[in-house]
């Protein structure tokens, strides 16, 4: 097993003072799921923004440390993140289809990459579909918008988009956290199908999702990471107080 | 008895203030219809092919008013080239490129104040701009500058706004998917706040069709025998040829006063229609 993310003493502050990070270093395995959790206000939705540079969008005060993938740098800026963002996926908490047809949701960002060939557009329509485990249920009706979709199957519609990027991480963040339980069920499935080939970082909406998905998990608390580890023994056996205090429910 | 009493008093002061908006509405509709209803009878029987197709004679007292109507059309079309492009490139660079800082408030604070500037101010300034120190001279080009330049404040406004209406979320989503800045906004972004640009370009031009003061130094030709044959000809327009008709012509029929009047509001009555048309379509089909 490698590392293919290294985070280096990285801290960040926005401009308004609110959500920070203090300073994390971590290392993040190749196809695994690594769970980043704890309470609102962690820093968990920043350093995901970070590992794609979406921060870039965000008024940020200040920053500091490194942030490797595959050796390089990302918060170097010379780095190319266009090519970043194609190659680090994430899909955001509440389901965003874009306003057009199911089958241009999940193109979209293959045509701005200069895809043309429709064979290969169809076959990662497909591919990506089936991959997210709602191809079944769209199958027939790609040209329909993806907002008529239900919430479940929107929010597999944009996994499935970042999918056909073939990117080689995926960032989640709360995905599940407008679901039913059955939905939830579906994104979680799709997710152990996933970690095969990517690597997966998902900020759980629940403790229970954080037990149920991690191989490894970061514990996050007030923009610190108070303890990282295997994900079983972390839940069952955590060595800080506070990351047992907060399984237990007495915090958060 | 006590809440018995409260819940009819409270059931009175409804309807009374039901009634009183009700008033109100009715008192806001009459002058509007009562205007339209009024040239519209008066103004009827002028409206003939004739009218709508022939150059005015006899010291404009008959014939038709079809160089006012073209002209008008000619300066509606101008003032078009110039403002629209112009005006949405400045929405798209308030919306979405500039950062909220003194330079950006300080935009801001003109494009308020350019909207709030007399009609007749701007005719002055496109004279002394357009007329006489860039030297084109009383045409539809200089007519159609100052008309633009009228209009740009209520396109920029609107179609900022419009541009503004489309969820943040589809910009975020289409970035994290490799999509550059222009990228998100060409594809994404102004389709979806084209039916509000729409909706103020039309009406930022329904009031340049309509002015007066603004061409009246610039472009605006008292008489002309002979349709326009360039964009540096002077051209008649039916704003101004309503206002020489009424104003400074003397033994001039009544109803060609009310016929020409008749048509500048058909004419920017119909824009009017489709900006609403095109509004309601969108809302109907948007998908957000």
């Amino acid at each position: 097993m490698v590392d293919k993310i290294i985070i280096e003493n990285l801290s960040l502050q926005y401009s308004d003072g609110t959500e920070s990070l203090r300073n994390v270093s971590m290392g993040i395995r190749q196809n695994a799921v690594t769970v980043l959790f704890g309470p609102a206000g962690g820093g968990k939705s920043t350093l995901l923004r970070c590992l794609n540079r979406l921060n870039d969008l965000t008024e940020v005060k200040a920053s500091s440390g490194r942030i490797l993938i595959d050796g390089e740098n990302i918060l170097d800026p010379k780095t190319d993140v266009i090519a970043l963002r194609r190659k680090v996926g994430m899909v955001f908490a509440r389901p965003v289809p874009l306003p057009m047809s199911i089958r241009e949701n999940i193109i979209y960002g293959l045509e701005l990459a200069g895809e043309k060939r429709k064979s290969k557009l169809d076959e990662a329509v497909e591919r990506s579909l089936k991959l997210s485990a709602v191809w079944d249920e769209v199958k027939d009706r790609l040209n329909d918008p993806a907002v008529a979709l239900s919430g479940g199957q929107q929010q597999r519609v944009c996994l499935a988009r970042v999918l056909a990027l073939q990117p080689e991480i995926i960032l989640l963040d709360e995905p599940t956290s407008g679901l039913d339980p059955i939905s939830t069920g579906k994104v979680e499935g799709a997710l152990l199908e996933l970690k095969k080939e990517f690597t997966v970082i998902l900020v759980p909406h629940s403790v229970q999702q954080a037990a149920r998905t991690a191989d490894h998990a970061a514990f996050f608390l007030t923009g610190e990471l108070i303890e990282y580890g295997d994900g079983k023994t972390l839940f069952t056996n955590p060595k800080q107080k506070k990351t047992e205090d907060y399984i237990m429910g007495r915090f958060g | 008895m006590m809440t018995k009493f409260l819940s009819r008093n409270r059931h009175t002061v409804q309807r009374l203030g039901f009634i009183a908006i009700t008033m109100v509405v009715i008192v806001t509709i009459i002058p509007i219809i009562g205007t339209i209803v009024f040239i519209l009878v008066k103004g009827g029987s002028a409206i003939s092919l004739e009218f709508l197709s022939g150059f005015p004679h006899d010291g404009m007292r008959a014939g038709g008013i079809l160089p006012a109507i073209i002209g008008t059309l000619y300066l509606t079309l101008g003032t078009a080239v110039f403002s629209v492009p112009l005006g949405i490139a400045a929405a798209i660079y308030l919306s979405e490129y500039a950062k909220d800082n003194q330079v950006t408030r300080l935009i801001r604070l003109a494009i308020i104040n350019l909207a709030g500037i007399p009609s007749v101010v701007y005719g002055l300034f496109g004279l002394g701009l357009f007329v006489l120190f860039l030297k084109f001279g009383t045409s539809i080009l200089a007519a159609s500058l100052t008309l633009s330049i009228m209009t740009l404040p209520v396109i920029i406004s609107t179609a900022e706004e419009a541009l503004r209406a489309v969820p943040q979320s589809f910009r975020t989503v289409s970035i994290s998917l490799g999509a550059t800045r222009w990228q998100t906004i060409s594809r994404i972004i102004l389709k979806e706040a084209l039916p509000g640009i729409l909706t103020g370009v039309i009406l930022g031009l329904e009031r340049a069709a309509g002015e007066t003061a603004p061409i009246l130094f610039t472009g605006a030709a008292f008489f002309l025998p002979r349709l326009p044959h360039s964009v540096f000809d002077a051209t008649m327009a039916l704003p101004y040829h309503l206002f020489v008709i009424s104003t400074q012509v003397p033994e001039m029929p009544i109803q060609i006063q009310y016929g020409t009047a008749l048509v500048l509001l058909v004419f920017v009555l119909t824009m009017n229609v489709i900006a609403t048309v095109i509004r309601s379509r969108a809302r109907a089909r948007r998908q957000w």
